[in-house]
């Protein structure tokens, strides 16, 4: 097991996976010759020509439809769309053609696409630059969703969507490139569906994906040491499909559901994994889950204001003793 | 299949009689209420979709269009009672009932889709040329749409990778002069299409696109320039629809005076008459000819859609992701 920043993580997994399949190609504004933004593709355009590791113009979605297209004939194209705001401009391509494609030519075509995105509330980048779109892609039947909380997950993940065969949406976040953690050193494939447990427990299930797994690792600290309740911290690194079993099983097991998002709360993970749980384990709650989102607000510039429209830790904890009256 | 001898001319001139039949049965069958949802008929454009793909490889090369696509995917080899029985959403149709009018598919000959979203096809056909470059074959990419179609951003986005990439895409405009109701001098600044693509550096032609022959012969060129890998073609072919953009099109928009002067240049007359003139048949033949594309429509096409199995509910959530295992090998 190497130690490896995020980034790190992604870069190994397009470098394998290009190396592995001459059809795989990687796309995206400044993904060659810069090495991309976040250094996911730094020195893969060297390695492999510009061919393979292709710069494009900044045209989202006509360049996300050239993978697309690429795709029906055997390409595997995986698509960096630089921002996840700028995914925006893409919608058609993915929604109306890569999701679309299977179902409406009645199995003959399919659109084995990744596109992986930056997305969430970084350091100050405003309104137009701080989207979550996750709740975006979860919506869209024939597209999956999957979102790494870290370089394990970023790295395994981006791997097995690469060989899947259903269009797959890779939501990363931009404050977690440089997070640290462990990598198989051998090749490892991640299951795109399914949920980890992050920590075992038994008084409460904290639901959370991405960044919002660490707010909830963090809580689930605190609430130990500081008040004795034991927490269970379920990632669900899947947003589509979501796994079902896996939320009624933590719930079975705790009888408490908070869901943390990063998100605002309408028509969001939240309100997803609830419905979820309101079908599938109702009558296991010993009290309502609830939700711990982000306020229903463009995020402001002001640091101060950025901080206060989205969740922490603190509000995890806050959530959690309410949830059990204390 | 070129389009040089008086034998290859009529066996044009049937194709595009069937054509003409086949969309005119649709045209019934979606007054009868067998067929649903939009449909966009192609009479007044046959020697479009005809003069490009006798100068290029149907069933070989990689075909995209938009929603007016019934001949486009017929022409690339698609059995007509297969596009029928999809028109009457049945088990049996080309896209097994899933995909409808404006969704035709047939990937064994090569035709990429019927797509809705206008401008939404330009993208996937370069990609699809980017494929080909990556796999050494010797196919073309070629993408039928409208003239609308190039006030789309996909139109100049594309146009530009196409161009940077010398992608083997060609692109064939049919301008019909509207999009639906607005005839493109009220919505687009340059009439010409073809001097739209100048600013990407692709070769273009404007052609009569009611003249097969001479789509074919600009054809010939455009074809040989993409099968040659000296990039991207742009070719627009000036034609008109005969209907309205859709049946639930009144067409009270065009002036009378406009029609007349189009249904004057029929594609299938001026093909017709010139093999009469020339003494290669007779209006006896033609007639001839007709009724036997009637009765086949009639007695062969209708009743396979008729006949065809309803896909079955059970089936329902098919094809939404792969049945393979390709997603869960971890
Ligand atoms: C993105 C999008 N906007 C609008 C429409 C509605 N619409 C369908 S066809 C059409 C006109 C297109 O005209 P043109 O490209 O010239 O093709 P034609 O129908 O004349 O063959 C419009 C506006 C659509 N299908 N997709
Ligand atoms: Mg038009």
């Amino acid at each position: 097991m190497a130690e490896m920043a995020l980034w790190e993580a992604v870069r190994r997994a397009h470098d394998e996976e290009l190396a592995r399949d001459p059809m795989v190609i990687v796309m995206g504004e400044d993904v060659g010759l810069a090495g991309g933004t976040y250094k996911a593709t730094l020195g893969l355009y060297e390695k492999y020509g510009p061919e393979r590791v292709i710069d494009t113009p900044i045209s989202e979605n006509s360049f996300t439809g050239l993978g697309i297209g690429a795709s029906f004939l055997g390409v595997r194209p995986i698509i960096e769309i630089m921002s996840v705001n700028f995914a925006w401009l893409a919608l058609d391509q993915i929604a109306n053609t890569a999701a679309k494609v299977r179902y409406m030519s009645g199995g003959q075509l399919q659109a084995p696409v990744v596109i992986r995105s930056p997305g969430g509330v970084a350091h100050q980048l405003g309104a137009q630059h701080s989207a979550r779109m996750e709740k975006v892609f979860m919506g869209i039947a024939g597209l999956r969703v999957v979102t790494p909380s870290n370089p394990r997950q970023a790295y395994g993940l981006l791997k097995s969507a690469v060989r899947c065969n259903d269009p797959v949406f890779i939501n990363e976040h931009e404050y977690m490139y440089n997070l640290r953690g462990e990598v198989p050193d051998e090749e490892y494939l991640h299951p795109l569906e399914g949920s980890e447990v992050a920590r075992e427990g038994r008084d409460v299930t904290l639901f959370g994906y991405n960044i919002s797994v660490h707010w909830c690792l963090k809580a689930a600290e605190r609430l130990a040491a500081e008040h004795g309740i034991d927490c269970e911290v379920v990632d669900l690194y899947a947003l589509s499909p979501l796994d079902r079993a896996g939320i009624a099983r933590s719930v079975a097991k705790t009888h408490r559901a908070v869901i943390v998002e990063e998100a605002e709360a309408p028509c969001g993970v939240g309100a997803e994994v609830m419905a979820i749980i309101n079908e599938e384990c109702f009558y296991e709650l010993d009290a309502p889950p609830v939700r711990v989102s982000a306020r229903n607000v463009p995020i402001p510039y002001n640091r101060t204001l950025e901080r206060a429209a989205i969740p922490d830790p603190d509000e995890v904890v806050a959530a959690v003793l309410r949830l059990l009256g204390r | 299949m070129p389009l040089e001898t008086i034998e290859d001319k009529k066996r044009v001139l049937r194709e595009m009689l069937f054509a003409r039949r086949f969309e005119e049965r649709c045209y019934e069958a979606y007054v009868e209420r067998k067929i649903g949802g939009f449909l966009h008929l192609y009479p007044g454009q046959e020697a479009c979709v005809h003069g490009v793909m006798e100068a290029a490889r149907p069933g070989f090369d990689y075909v995209i269009t938009g929603y007016r696509d019934h001949i486009h995917a017929i022409k690339c080899g698609c059995d007509p009672k297969a596009v029928m029985a999809e028109l009457y959403g049945k088990a049996t149709g080309c896209s097994r009932g899933y995909g409808g009018s404006m969704h035709l598919f047939d990937v064994e000959h090569r035709f990429m889709g019927g797509y809705a979203l206008v401008g939404g096809p330009f993208p996937l056909a370069a990609g699809i040329a980017k494929a080909i470059l990556m796999q050494g074959g010797e196919e073309i990419s070629i993408c039928f749409l409208g003239d609308a179609a190039n006030n789309q951003g996909t139109f100049h986005e594309t146009m530009n990778m196409a161009s940077l990439w010398k992608l083997p895409v060609l692109y064939v405009c049919e301008n019909n002069l509207y999009g639906i109701g607005t005839r493109i001098d009220r919505s687009t600044a340059v009439v010409d299409q073809y001097k739209r693509v100048c600013g990407y550096n692709i070769p273009a032609v404007q052609v009569d696109g009611q003249d097969v022959e001479a789509v074919y012969e600009a054809a010939k060129e455009a074809v040989a320039h993409v099968r040659a890998r000296k990039g991207p073609y742009f070719m627009e072919l000036l034609t008109y629809r005969y209907r309205g953009h859709s049946m639930s099109d009144s067409n009270a928009y065009r002036p009378k005076e406009e029609e007349r002067k189009w249904s004057r240049r029929d594609p299938i007359i001026i093909l017709r008459d010139r093999l009469v003139e020339a003494g290669a048949m007779t209006h006896d033949d033609y007639k001839r000819m007709d009724d036997e594309i009637l009765d086949e429509i009639e007695n062969e096409i209708v009743p396979f859609a008729e006949r065809s199995p309803e896909p079955r509910v059970e089936d329902l959530e098919r094809y939404v992701l792969a049945d393979d295992d390709s997603c869960r090998r971890a």
